[in-house]
């Protein structure tokens, strides 16, 4: 990745180590395979957007905006809203990170994240429509990646679901000549289920979820499953110049739903915790 | 929207287990190092190697390997509606997508401080054309003579009207409920790609892998094949009898 120094002496070193360390179940900052970091969520963080959440995974941090605002429908899903997320990891979110458009490693994450929540159905898009084939609500969804320590698909996966869940918009009307109009009372989205990704690095032949950075500058391939309340899987990408076996997919699938499980409960209290 | 599958038949005519009819094509282009074409579908997909060569920027040259570039373009006239051509964002998640799909497969240490080009373009777009693309560029890289320790062969499948299907053509890609396409090197059976679009229980994603992986199998037999009637005219019986 462009904001993870890779550096050959030291990479194929620390490699060696924490393969021996992996094959004994543990990892170099004491997390077993299968735990994540501390994750910590606060929602309405920024009174000026629609909803916020700000969410830290470890040392990683992101930030998450939602603002609300009456467009036109995409010429090929007229009876639909709009929903966009976007994701900039941030020059000051570490020193390997440069200003500019984003790169490619920014638009997969940007892409990885939004197919999550697209895919699931977590929001009716059919709901926010005003003036079908005219006017629909447009949810931009913008996230800042402030802190770089691996993992940014799930840290922004998790800011963006809990920014979502806890977005109010105004009522409108539309007035007999076309227009809207903003009422005074406000609304949340029409959202209900909840997806979480979780993401895998293989390093040599172990699995474990929720790479830091230094896990992250050696791992040999990725692997982010998203799933559902119910369970089911709706989203998944598979990263880096590394491959995985059938039985480590399987693994990634069987994981990811007993892990969103867990993290899905802390999205449902972060969000009820601000009503 | 009608039905997309009858009575066990889809709207173009196939099985939910069969592919498109393809076309496999190897050495169409003079210039390049190593080229494929495919046809999958109304897929039509060309594709160049270039190198390996000299890494230019020099700065991002690595000792000890060569770095992979890919680019995956479709042409403007390649869709329904005009698609203007500079390159998407999609095109660039799936241009990164594809060289990560093909990078296990090559001995990229067997060449420090190189570069190795692919360039994919997409002449006309069907449902996808991404596996289509990684299937042509692993028969470009072996065309190149690059160091491989397999082929790459992609195949997507998909759930159509609530049932797994394979090969998912454009409407099907539109219309259904999940799209996952899926990149395997056949002889070592790893998994180099794997995207999922939409809402798959956890048998029917296995199902899905478990026919994507069918797929490959058929579309890598074509590949060695095509390879085949390039090097060897049709068959290595005929070659030892020309010697």
């Amino acid at each position: 990745m462009a904001v993870s120094k890779r550096s050959f002496i030291i990479e194929h070193l620390r490699k060696a180590q924490m393969i021996e360390l992996l094959a004994q179940g543990r990892r170099l900052d004491g997390r077993a395979l299968l735990d994540y970091r501390p994750i910590d969520i606060k929602c309405n963080v920024i009174q000026k957007a629609n909803g916020s959440a700000q969410v830290s995974l470890g040392n990683t941090q992101v930030i998450a905006g939602v603002k609300i605002e009456v467009g036109a429908p995409f010429p090929d899903t007229p009876d639909k809203g709009v929903l966009v997320v976007n994701a900039e990891i941030l020059p000051l979110a570490s020193p390997y990170a440069e200003p500019g458009p984003p790169d490619e490693d920014a638009i997969e994450l940007s892409r990885v994240v939004d197919r999550g929540v697209r895919e699931s159905g977590m929001i009716d898009l059919s709901k926010l429509v005003l003036i079908p084939g005219q006017k629909v609500r447009a949810v931009f969804v913008d996230v800042s990646v402030l802190n770089v320590d691996g993992n940014l698909i799930d840290a922004t996966s998790y800011a963006v679901v809990s920014a979502l869940l806890t977005t109010k918009m105004p009522e409108v009307e539309v007035t007999a000549s076309g227009e809207i109009r903003e009422k005074d009372g406000m609304i949340p989205l029409p959202a209900s289920k909840i997806p979480v990704s979780v993401t895998f690095a293989r390093i040599g032949e172990a699995m474990v979820v929720d790479p830091n950075s230094e896990e992250e500058a050696v791992m040999d391939a990725r692997i982010t499953l998203t799933t559902v309340d119910e369970g089911h899987l709706c989203a998944g990408q598979k990263g880096l110049a590394g491959g995985l076996t059938y039985e480590q997919i399987m693994f990634a699938a069987e994981t990811a739903k007993i892990k969103g499980q867990e993290i899905r409960e802390i999205i449902k209290r972060a969000v009820s915790s601000v009503g | 929207m009608g039905k997309l599958i009858n009575d066990g038949i889809r709207v173009d005519g196939r099985r939910v287990d069969e592919l498109r009819p393809f076309r496999l094509e190897v050495g169409v282009l003079k210039n390049a190092d190593g080229s494929a074409y495919i046809e999958l579908g109304k897929n039509k997909i060309i594709v160049a190697v270039y190198g390996p060569k000299e890494m230019h920027p020099k700065h991002l040259a690595l000792p000890d390997r060569c770095v992979l570039r890919c680019r995956y373009h479709m042409s403007p006239f390649s869709t329904d509606v005009r698609k203007p051509p500079a390159p998407t964002r999609r095109e660039i998640e799936i241009s990164k997508v594809i060289r990560e799909a093909l990078e296990p497969a090559i001995l990229v240490e067997e060449y420090p401080r190189t570069a190795i080009d692919i360039f994919l373009e997409v002449l006309q777009s069907d449902g996808g054309s991404r596996c289509a693309a990684i299937t042509a560029a692993s028969l470009a890289l072996a065309d190149a003579g690059i160091s491989m320790y397999d082929l790459v062969v992609a195949c997507a499948v998909g759930k159509v009207d609530g049932t797994m299907v394979l090969d998912l053509s454009d409407i099907e890609d539109k219309e259904g409920e999940a799209d996952m396409p899926v990149a395997v090197m056949p002889n070592l059976n790893i998994i180099t790609l794997l995207q999922l679009d939409g809402i798959l229980t956890h048998e029917e994603f296995k199902q899905g892998i478990d026919l994507a992986l069918s797929g490959c199998r058929k579309l890598y037999e074509a590949q060695r094949k095509a390879l085949m009637e390039r090097y060897f005219k049709g068959g290595l019986n005929q070659q030892e009898e020309a010697e």
